[in-house]
C-alpha cells in the first residue's frame, strides 16, 4: 500500500529535477522525437508488441495482465458458484468450493474470481484518467510556457507533495465509503501529479525542436500543437504513466477498501480483506481468506510494475541486466 | 540563499492549500458530511460540545464562510482543534494526538532509517559489481516486493511469527497488564512489540531505496570522472564510495523525503492491522468512528509532519549539493 513512488526503477521523484531515467531517456516506443510527424499509433504499437515479446520482464507482465483481463470480462464462465450463494461456513477446500467457504459461508474462489472486475475497472479507469489530466496538464504547462508554466507546475507540485494516502482516507469519509466510479474519481483527482511533471519535463525538451516550429510556421493553432505534433511523439511515457497509475489505483484502492471505505457489498479484493479481518480470519484458522485475495493483489501489481520495469530498460539500456559479465567476474566499465 | 527562500515560499504555500482543502473538504462535499455525523451523535454529546461542534463545521450560524474560515485559521495557529467525540469523548484532540505521536514517530522513524541505511548500502554495492549474483537477482525481486501492500504484508507476517510461530506479539504496543515506565522490563516488552510493525514497514520500503540508488549508481559510474579514478589507479572501494556513491547518493536523499508522505500511509494501515496505537491507528480509529474533529486534527497534523520533513530535506540538499544552489 501507499509506496513511493520512486521505485519501479526510476530515478527518485525528486521536484527540483526531472527523474534521471526516464524523463530524459528518449521515448523507445514513439521513436525519435526530431522525426515525429511520421509516427503513427500503431507504428507504436507495433513496436510496443515487440518489446514485450523481446523482453522477459514485459512477456511475464502481459502474460498476467491478460489472465486477469480474461477472467474479468468472463468470471461466470471460470466460478460456477456465485459470491452470494450461501453455503455451509468455513468449508475447507474441496472439489465442490476450491478454496473453501468464509466465515459467513460464501465460496471464495467465486468471490476472487468476481472481484477480479472492480480491481481492473478500478486500474484502468485510474490508469487512463490520471493520464489523460497529467498529459493535458504537464504539455500545456510545457508548451504554453510563462505564467501558465507557472501556475500549472506550482499546483501539480503542490498536489505533489500532500500525502495521498491520509487525503483519500478523509476524501472516502466525508464521501460516506467509494464504490468503484467514485474510488476511481478520487484517486484520479489526487494522483495525476506524478506523471505530470514527467511528462512536462520531456515536453520541454521538444519545445524548441523544428518540427514544431515548422507547425508554427504554418500558423497551427496551441490545442492542435499539443494533440497532433507532441502527444504521439511521448507514447512510451504514457505507457509508463498508464502503467504507475494504474498499479496505485490497485494498491490504494484495496487499502481503502481493507479499513472499510469501499463499497462492502461489491466484491474486490480488498473487500474481501475487509471482511477476513473482520471476522478474524487467522484467528480461526481462515488463513486461504487473507492469502488468496493479497496474492492476487500482488499478482496484478506485479503485472503493472514488470511492464513498467521492462519498458524502462528497454527505454534506457544502461539498466539492462548484464549476462555475459556474470561467470567472468568483470569488473564494471573499464 | 534564494533557493531557500524559494523552498521555504512553497512550503508556506503547500501549508496554506492542505489547510485550506481541510477546512474546505468537510463543507464541501456532497451529501453535508458534518451535519450527517452531527445529526448520529445528537443526544450523545452535551449540548454545549454539540454547539462547539456545529461552530467548528459551519453549521446553523450566521456567520459567513470568510468568517468561518478565518477562525479557523485563529484556530489552528492557536492549538485549539476542539474535543474528541467518540474515540475517547471529551478529551481535547490536541491531548490525544500528542499522546500518539511517539509511538508512531519511533516506528516510521527506526524503519525509515533502517531502510535507507540498509537499501542505499545494497544499491551501492548491486551497482558496483554490475551483473554479480546481487545485480541479477535483486531488481526483479524488488520490484514485486515494492507491490506488496503493506497492511497484507503485515497480516501474512502475523499470521507467520504471531498465530503460528508465537515469536513476537502482534496486538498494542506494549502488554497491557504491563505499567508504562521507565523500566528495563517495559522498554524491553515495547521493543518486543515493534519488531513485526517495523519489520513491515523495512521489508516494503527498501526495495526503492535499492532500485533507485542502484539505477542513479549506475548513471554515476558512467561518468568521465570514474574513468579518470580509475586510470589514476584508485582503490576500487575508494571509487566506490568517494566518487560514485558520494555523488549518486543526493537524488536518494531528495526522494527520502519525497517518498516519506508515502511511507506514513503506509505506516497508518500497519498500525491498523497491528493494533498499534500511533497516530495512524488513531486516525482510522477516528475515521470508523465518525469522530471528525479528531480526523482533521490528524489529517492536518500529518501533512505538515510530511511537508516540514520535505523542506528539512530541501535544505539539506542545497547545503550538500552546490548544483541545487546554483540552478535558478
Amino acid at each position: 500500500m501507499a509506496l513511493p513512488r520512486v521505485g519501479l526503477g526510476r530515478g527518485p521523484g525528486a521536484p527540483a529535477e526531472a527523474a534521471p531515467t526516464t524523463a530524459t531517456a528518449n521515448p523507445v516506443l514513439g521513436g525519435m522525437p526530431a522525426s515525429a510527424g511520421g509516427i503513427t499509433g500503431a507504428h507504436a504499437l507495433r513496436r510496443m508488441a515487440r518489446a514485450i515479446t523481446s523482453n522477459r520482464k514485459a512477456t511475464a507482465g502481459a502474460i498476467l495482465l491478460l489472465i486477469f483481463i480474461v477472467i474479468a470480462l468472463i468470471p461466470g464462465l471460470i466460478a460456477h458458484d456465485n459470491p452470494n450463494t450461501i453455503y455451509a461456513t468455513k468449508l475447507g477446500p474441496s472439489g465442490q468450493h476450491l478454496l473453501g467457504t468464509t466465515a459467513l459461508g460464501q465460496d471464495m474462489f467465486a468471490q476472487v474470481i468476481y472481484g477480479t472486475r472492480p480491481v481492473l475497472e478500478i486500474a484502468f479507469g485510474v490508469g487512463l484518467g490520471a493520464t489523460i489530466i497529467a498529459m493535458l496538464i504537464g504539455v500545456a504547462a510545457a508548451y504554453l510556457g510563462g505564467a501558465w508554466d507557472s501556475v500549472l507546475n506550482l499546483i501539480t507540485d503542490v498536489l505533489l507533495v500532500i500525502p495521498l494516502f491520509p487525503l483519500l482516507i478523509v476524501l472516502a469519509r466525508y464521501l460516506n465509503g467509494a464504490g468503484t466510479l467514485v474510488m476511481i474519481v478520487v484517486i484520479t483527482a489526487t494522483g495525476w501529479s506524478y506523471t505530470a511533471r514527467q511528462l512536462r519535463s520531456q515536453a520541454l525538451s521538444l519545445r524548441n525542436r523544428d518540427f514544431l516550429e515548422a507547425a508554427r510556421v504554418r500558423g497551427e493553432r496551441p490545442l492542435y500543437i499539443i494533440v497532433v505534433e507532441i502527444i504521439p511523439t511521448m507514447t512510451s511515457l504514457l505507457i509508463a504513466s498508464f502503467l504507475t497509475n494504474a498499479l496505485y489505483a490497485v494498491l490504494f484502492s484495496s487499502g481503502l477498501q481493507f479499513i472499510g471505505l469501499g463499497n462492502p457489498s461489491v466484491w474486490s479484493w480488498g473487500t474481501m480483506l475487509y471482511w477476513a479481518e473482520n471476522n478474524e480470519a487467522f484467528q480461526t484458522g481462515q488463513t486461504l481468506w487473507i492469502i488468496v485475495p493479497g496474492l492476487c493483489i500482488v499478482a496484478l501489481g506485479a503485472a503493472f510494475a514488470l511492464l513498467n520495469y521492462a519498458f524502462d530498460e528497454i527505454g534506457n539500456p544502461a539498466l539492462r541486466p548484464i549476462r555475459s559479465m556474470r561467470r567472468s567476474r568483470v569488473k564494471p566499465a573499464q | 540563499m534564494r533557493f531557500i527562500l524559494r523552498r521555504v515560499g512553497f512550503f508556506l504555500l503547500t501549508l496554506w492549500v492542505a489547510l485550506t482543502l481541510n477546512f474546505l473538504l468537510p463543507r464541501m462535499m456532497p451529501g453535508n458530511p458534518a451535519q450527517a455525523m452531527i445529526a448520529n451523535h445528537k443526544g450523545v454529546v452535551s449540548p454545549t460540545a454539540l454547539k462547539a461542534l456545529e461552530a467548528q463545521f459551519g453549521l446553523n450560524t450566521h456567520q459567513s464562510l470568510i468568517g468561518q474560515y478565518f477562525r479557523y485559521l485563529g484556530d489552528v495557529a492557536t492549538g485549539k482543534f476542539g474535543v474528541s467525540l467518540t474515540t475517547q469523548p471529551g478529551n481535547s484532540v490536541g491531548r490525544i494526538v500528542l499522546d500518539a505521536i511517539p509511538w508512531t514517530l519511533g516506528l516510521v522513524g527506526v524503519a525509515t532509517v533502517l531502510a535507507f541505511i540498509l537499501g542505499t548500502g545494497i544499491g551501492i554495492l548491486a551497482a558496483w559489481r554490475r551483473g554479480g549474483r546481487l545485480d541479477s537477482v535483486m531488481p526483479p525481486v524488488f520490484v514485486i516486493m515494492t507491490v506488496v501492500p503493506y497492511f497484507w504484508l503485515g497480516l501474512v507476517l502475523i499470521l507467520v511469527f504471531g498465530v503460528k510461530l508465537h515469536w513476537f506479539p502482534y496486538f498494542f504496543t506494549y502488554d497491557f497488564t504491563m505499567t508504562p515506565g521507565f523500566s528495563a522490563t517495559f522498554i524491553a516488552n515495547v521493543l518486543h512489540h515493534a519488531i513485526l510493525p517495523a519489520f513491515t514497514l523495512l521489508i516494503t520500503t527498501i526495495g526503492t531505496w535499492i532500485l533507485t540508488m542502484r539505477n542513479t549508481m549506475i548513471t554515476t559510474l558512467a561518468e568521465d570522472y570514474i574513468r579518470m579514478a580509475r586510470a589514476k589507479g584508485l582503490p576500487g572501494r575508494r571509487i566506490m564510495l568517494d566518487y560514485a556513491a558520494r555523488n549518486a547518493i543526493l537524488p536518494n536523499l531528495t526522494g527520502f523525503a519525497m517518498s516519506l508522505g508515502f511511507v506514513v500511509g503506509g505506516a497508518i494501515l500497519i498500525e491498523y492491522v497491528f493494533n498499534y496505537q500511533g497516530v495512524g491507528y488513531l486516525l482510522l480509529n477516528a475515521v470508523n468512528n465518525d469522530d471528525y474533529p479528531l480526523m482533521q486534527a490528524l489529517f492536518m497534523l500529518i501533512t505538515v509532519a510530511v511537508l516540514v520533513a520535505i523542506l528539512l530535506s530541501d535544505i539539506a540538499t542545497a547545503v550538500l549539493d552546490p548544483r541545487t544552489r546554483e540552478a535558478k
